[in-house]
């Protein structure tokens, strides 16, 4: 589809170690349009870092093992395209923002010329050039007196400041989509803020597709056109980030909704809401549906795998509770 | 309100740090890390303490617990000053003032079983007889919801929300009645995060525990904390309970914190939600005046000029020059 910056089909990512062969990303499908914000959500082991370093290519070799049916970047076909031509790939037409902005830079190299490296290696540009334009992407996301900070090293600058940085590094070559990692997870609340209204004024402005990775629902609530839930390697839901967040639709949603303390709401009783029980180990998945050890409405039927089911509007969930009758295996009923 | 109904109290206790001089050449600076909080601790309460990374926060309780010596000031546990004691005293009152510390991955030494990691604290605070501590350390993880089999396993062997458990049990081993939390839910995910707080909340009720909770996390404030103390650069700004603070701050910098914090719904994108300026200043280089006043949107000339004290408005307090209404 035109509108769909990137489509992807079928992801699956698996590891082989020690103890046989490890699924980490199930058969995940989603798009991103043109100009939008799309959330991957969900807890640690869900697979959601997983995914931007799948797309990125940066999966370790030779353990880790991509495929998919098809990642459509901008309507190419991306999916077989090897090391090299990710490479050339990387950093021109999607670039990444990563948690940690102090790990990420080169402690010994200055800021400017860290932020300016994608130039050099994908357009050939000279120091000078670089330079100046390292200056015009400081200005536009918003370092205060930028020029000063070109010769700056990563230690000079704060975390927000840092941050700032390398998504003007992603940015640089004006990349076809932004894929940030928990971009503000080691960031102070106030910074934080600053930091995601600098996101969504570049996607505004220059119309940036972002894909959002992160475990917190309130950036996604912030953020986000569109969302994808993920659990134990698997999409569990799907939608519109209005729909999610008034009907979610698969137990798991609603238990992390309901398990997120609000700083807007008084104190509802004693106890929090929680979901009982813990992440399955990928090694050891429970037959059929991944969540049902953790359900409070499991069925019999949920032993055996639930496909996406789709809802209201494109609203999509992996549960058989939202299974359309005829898809049910003979004889059991949800 | 009676003497006995507080646990621990703070008088203007400060730390100070030196940093830079000597080797690396250059004059000593010096970090007012804490400086100058007053504080008091009720009996069975939650009291959150709240900021940013760099205010202070967990300065201020290992300083409480003496784990770290104050540069000056009084900590009074049940009337006695801990500032005075000698180390065999303090010894003796450790028992009864523990930590949980923020990450579960590096706070449980990874090569002791976690029947030893219980047994330790009991050991050395001559609990009794091997077999009392046995059963001690099996009464402990039962105490946090993790079977008694586990005594035997390593820490590697279980999730990040287990370890918080049982660094949690270790905290508890010689029954403390105080209890200094250090971001001890931050590292976990939700759906653990709120399992976690739950055990906290029963084993408060059941063991008669008072909490001092260092967070920088609002939202697990106003569900958890009874009292607020919010602090910014080495100094408390407000305090005052949970309902009050929230329903009402009065100090710019805690609306400003307040309305940076992501709510998780869509129709409250905030868009025009006032938003702090800039960057917090180095505690090395303080500002004068109100430290707040380079942030503030409401500073005044007397903001550059004069350090506001903590005064008290009702029930509660802060340190400002012109407090929101209140």
């Amino acid at each position: 589809m035109a509108d769909n910056i990137l489509s992807v089909r079928g992801l699956t990512t698996e590891f082989s170690g020690g103890r046989g062969d490890v699924r980490v990303l199930d058969d995940l499908s989603f798009d991103v349009g043109r100009g939008r914000i799309v959330g991957l959500v969900g807890e640690s082991g869900s697979g959601k870092s997983m995914t931007a370093l799948s797309l990125m290519g940066l999966v370790p070799q030779p353990q880790g093992r991509v495929t998919a049916r098809s990642i459509l970047l901008d309507g190419t076909e991306i999916s077989r395209l090897g090391p090299a031509g990710m490479r050339a790939l990387r950093g021109r037409d999607i670039a990444m923002v990563f948690q940690e902005p102090m790990t990420s830079l080169n402690p010994v190299r200055k800021v400017w010329e860290q932020v300016g490296e994608p130039l050099a290696i994908h357009h050939g540009l000279g120091r000078r050039a670089i330079r100046a334009r390292v200056l015009e992407m400081f200005e536009m996301v918003g370092i205060p007196d930028p020029k000063t900070r070109l010769d700056a090293y990563p230690h000079q600058l704060s975390g927000g400041l840092r941050q700032r940085a390398m998504i003007a590094m992603g940015l640089i070559c004006e990349p076809k989509l932004l894929i940030a990692d928990e971009p503000t997870t080691a960031l102070d609340v106030t910074t934080q803020a600053q930091i995601l209204r600098l996101m969504r004024e570049l996607r505004d402005r220059v119309g940036t597709s972002i894909i959002m990775i992160t475990h917190d629902l309130g950036i996604i609530a912030e953020m986000c056109d569109e969302v994808n839930v993920m659990y134990a390697g698997q999409i569990v839901e799907q939608a519109d980030v209005f729909d999610l967040f008034e009907k979610p639709s698969h137990p798991y949603t609603r238990g992390l909704l309901a398990s997120i303390p609000r700083a807007t709401e008084p104190r509802a009783g004693r106890r929090m809401p929680s979901i009982p029980g813990m992440v399955p180990n990928l090694a050891k998945l429970p037959p059929g549906c991944r969540f049902s050890p953790r359900c409070a409405e499991a069925m019999p039927i949920c032993r055996r795998p639930p496909d996406l089911a789709t809802l209201d509007g494109g609203h999509v969930a992996r549960c058989w509770l939202h299974a359309a009758p005829d898809t049910r295996p003979m004889g059991e009923t949800a | 309100m009676t003497a006995s109904d507080i646990v621990l109290s703070v008088r203007d206790v400060t730390k100070h740090y030196r940093v830079g001089g000597g080797f690396a050449g250059g004059p000593a600076k010096v970090v007012r890390a804490v400086d100058g909080v007053t504080l008091d601790i009720r009996a069975r309460e939650t009291f959150a303490l709240v900021g940013e990374s760099g205010c202070g926060k967990t300065t201020l309780g290992r300083v409480m617990l003496r784990l770290q010596e104050p540069t000056s000031g009084q900590i009074d546990y049940r009337g006695t000053d801990l500032t005075g004691l000698d180390e065999a005293a303090m010894r003796a009152l450790r028992k009864r003032l523990q930590i949980v510390f923020q990450d579960p991955y590096a706070s449980l030494n990874p090569r002791m079983r976690i029947g030893e990691i219980l047994a330790e604290p009991l050991r050395s605070h001559g609990y009794g007889p091997p077999a009392d501590i046995r059963d001690r350390c099996a009464e402990l993880l039962e105490m946090v919801g993790l079977r008694k089999q586990y005594l035997h396993n390593y820490p590697h062997q279980f999730s990040g929300g287990q370890r918080q458990r049982i660094g949690i049990a270790r905290a508890l081993a010689n029954n403390p009645d105080f209890v200094v939390c250090d971001e001890s839910v931050s590292a976990l995910d939700v759906s653990i995060q709120a399992q976690v707080l739950n055990l906290l909340a029963d084993l408060q009720d059941r063991l008669k525990l008072t909490y001092f909770f260092i967070t920088h996390d609002l939202a697990v404030v106003r569900q958890f904390a009874d009292r607020v103390g919010v602090m910014f650069l080495g100094r408390l700004v407000e305090l005052g309970t949970t309902e009050e603070l929230f329903a009402q701050p009065l100090h710019p910098y805690t609306m400003l914190l307040m309305s940076a914090v992501p709510r998780p719904d869509p129709r409250q994108r905030g868009r025009d939600r006032p938003m702090m300026q800039g960057e917090i200043p180095s505690p090395m280089h303080l500002p004068s005046g109100c430290r707040f006043h380079t942030r503030c949107p409401f500073a005044q000339e007397i903001c550059r000029r004069e350090d506001p004290s903590l005064q008290a408005i009702g029930s509660r307090a802060v340190a400002c020059h012109f407090p929101l209404s209140g």
